[in-house]
């Protein structure tokens, strides 16, 4: 919404059902020049053709895959270490699972573990950010703050592969082992915001005219923080896949015979150099939505640092 | 670099290393499991479990147990590794060293790889190199370094038969006398080259998978801030008084455009020591993230405890010493934080 159009509104001593309208109005058309904008730049069209590629495969799995039948307990030893050929494009593993279809199916686990842990890590650190941000100096800002400074200390993968390490090994534990990672960057991220933005003049405001902490940090704040968290968001979805893969290649995430694509590559492994494609095929499958949601990610960051400027 | 200012910094770190093991030792708490049976095998006989719970103080209260542990901890007494059998302070003394010979290798081929892609990238703006980087950056960026690790293990190793696929020396070679445990290094020190070429070619694609995303990120920060530095007035101004183009680029770009380059450093190093836990796995490599791998995989509480808490104080001097490089850089940072904050 532009400035001119508020001082056209004020002039003109519109009803307010036709400045609600107006408002609507203004809204849709700054959307379409955002999707204008983030269209012209052919590398974020790409990656969120990619991202919405990936889902449809995931989401439609049983549907696209050729063989939906090789997810479950299955085994074929006449077709077992077959190169890739028409009937299997990439190949099939050493008992006979056709890799594709596997792969079709290990985006749901990888979709999953970026879609659960990202739902619990971005309210908690959001959250946990606000209250720090906007009680800055009180204990509060402190507790938070430093309990946020340990979890940083140790790298991520570390933490997460240790923590996923003394629990049970299944997908729940490590999204909980990638989840207590996580955190401390939306804490990081939103706390710089809010400490920033307190003391503006519409903050100030809220609080003179007798508003409730409640609507100060959400109704206030909050909508400042939305478009660098998506951006983050976006960004973190490829890191937690990552993160994921590299939880399960290790044999501490998603357990064998259900197909993640770091259990694929970890038991390819063992076949390489002469069967190659059990283990580069889904390596390069996690490669191409981490590709995928990073190049969306940078084209949200590109448009939303245009719409500041 | 002022002092106040390395000083509080190194009071901060104490603190968050302190917080760091509460969390470490109560992490290693809710462990699923008598610690004690862990310990002592399934089958001990009763009186054996009982004067190890005694032993290992687990009848005391949660915070006296924390006090124990915290004073072995900083005597470097971590008990004993349920792997190895043998000290865990031992354990990480003996694959500390191999683990820290990758991280130097892999941080001066992606410090000087990322330095000259960047700049490279800068100098020929838009143009046909500067694509092709800018795309190869994007793509490692994004690449997890197992993923690197296979491909070059396939292509280096298996394919072209160039290098080694794992372990550190070859079957045959003796390892040079232990100074510095850094095999490259003691090889040299003795003057035997055989060793050391052997070992330098076995370090080279660990080396570098650890290395690519960190530097295809930060040849993408260099780039990016050399880019903008370059429409600047100063830059403006030399050029007008004739100061040759790359002079140009030496003397009054570089400079201030490493400043977040050199930020972001302590950030990729904390993700490759995190990587390198899978890469020393891959290929076989005994450094002490191998040795933390393979503690978490038999569920070796001391190992993992103290291999968190050594990353934890790694990362930390990391971070300090990156502080003061850009301190070095920015007089503007260096000035701030000498008045005290």
């Amino acid at each position: 919404m532009s400035i001119s159009s508020q001082s056209d509104l004020v002039s003109a001593e519109i009803s307010p059902h036709e400045f609600s309208q107006l408002w609507r109005a203004s809204r849709r058309e700054s959307l379409g020049r955002a999707w204008y904008k983030f269209s012209r730049n052919p590398l974020s069209l790409i990656g969120a053709g990619t991202v919405l590629f990936v889902i449809i495969l995931a989401v439609f799995a049983p549907y696209i895959a050729p063989y939906p039948e090789h997810v479950k307990p299955f085994t074929d030893f006449a077709n077992a270490s077959n190169p890739p050929s028409s009937s299997h494009w990439f190949g099939t593993d050493e008992i006979g699972r056709d890799i594709l279809s596997r792969i079709i199916f290990g985006y749901r686990f990888s979709l999953t573990m970026g879609l659960v842990v990202l739902s619990i890590v971005v309210p908690v650190g959001v959250f946990l950010g606000l209250v720090a941000g906007y009680f800055q100096h009180t204990w509060f800002d402190t507790i938070i703050m430093r309990i946020t400074d340990i979890f940083l200390a140790v790298p991520p993968l570390i933490l997460a592969l240790s923590v996923a390490s003394i629990l049970e090994r299944n997908l729940l534990n490590s999204m909980l082992a990638v989840c207590l990672t996580w955190w401390p960057w939306y804490t990081r991220l939103v706390y710089g915001i809010t400490t920033g933005l307190r003391n503006e003049f519409f903050v100030t405001s809220a609080e003179i005219t007798g508003a409730s902490k409640f609507h100060i940090l959400f109704r206030e704040i909050l909508p400042n923080c939305i478009s660098p968290v998506f951006t983050k968001m976006s960004l973190d979805m490829g890191w937690v896949i990552i993160i994921g893969a590299s939880l399960s290649f290790v044999g501490l995430g998603v357990q064998p015979p259900n197909p993640d694509l770091g259990t694929m590559v970890a038991a390819g492994r063992r076949y390489l150099p002469d069967e190659w494609w059990m283990s580069v095929f889904p390596a390069l499958a996690i490669v191409l939505v981490v590709l995928g949601f990073n190049l969306f990610g940078d084209g949200l960051r590109d448009l939303f640092a245009a719409e500041n400027s | 670099m002022s002092v106040i200012f390395l000083a509080k910094r190194l009071v901060h770190s104490v603190f968050v290393l302190l917080g760091l093991s509460i969390v470490i030792f109560l992490i290693a708490r809710i462990v699923p499991g008598d610690p004690v049976r862990l310990a002592v095998g399934a089958r001990a006989p009763q009186w054996v479990v009982d004067n190890m719970r005694e032993h290992m103080h687990l009848n005391e209260p949660l915070h006296i147990q924390y006090g124990y542990w915290l004073r072995d901890a900083l005597q470097g007494d971590f008990g004993i590794s349920l792997v190895t059998r043998r000290g865990v302070a031992k354990d990480i003394r003996e694959f500390l060293p191999a683990t820290f010979e990758l991280a130097l290798y892999s941080l001066f081929i992606s410090v000087t790889g990322a330095l000259s892609f960047g700049i490279i990238s800068a100098r020929y703006k838009d143009r046909w190199a500067d694509n092709v980087i800018r795309i190869f950056s994007y793509l490692g960026v994004v690449t997890p370094s197992f993923v690197f690790a296979i491909i070059f293990l396939l292509i280096f190793a298996f394919v072209l038969d160039w290098l080694p696929a794992i372990g550190r020396l070859s079957n045959g070679l003796t390892l040079p006398p232990r100074v510095t445990g850094m095999v490259t290094i003691d090889a040299l020190l003795i003057g035997d080259f055989n060793v050391f070429w052997d070992a330098f070619k076995h370090i080279i694609m660990p080396a570098l998978s650890l290395a690519m995303g960190s530097m295809a990120q930060e040849a993408r920060i260099t780039r990016a801030s050399m880019a903008d530095n370059l429409t600047k007035d100063y830059i403006a101004s030399a050029r007008a008084l004739g100061v040759s183009e790359s002079l140009v680029m030496r003397r009054f770009l570089l400079k201030p455009s490493l400043i977040p380059t050199v930020s972001i450093l302590g950030l990729d190093f904390a993700a490759g020591m995190g990587n390198a836990f899978l890469v020393e796995l891959i290929f076989n490599w005994p450094g002490l993230s191998r040795y933390g791998m393979n503690a978490m995989l038999s569920k070796d509480l001391n190992a993992i405890s103290a291999v968190i808490l050594t990353f934890g104080v790694v990362f930390v001097v990391v971070n300090i010493c990156v502080d003061i490089v850009v301190g070095q850089l920015d007089p503007r940072i260096r000035l701030s934080t000498a008045k005290g904050d």
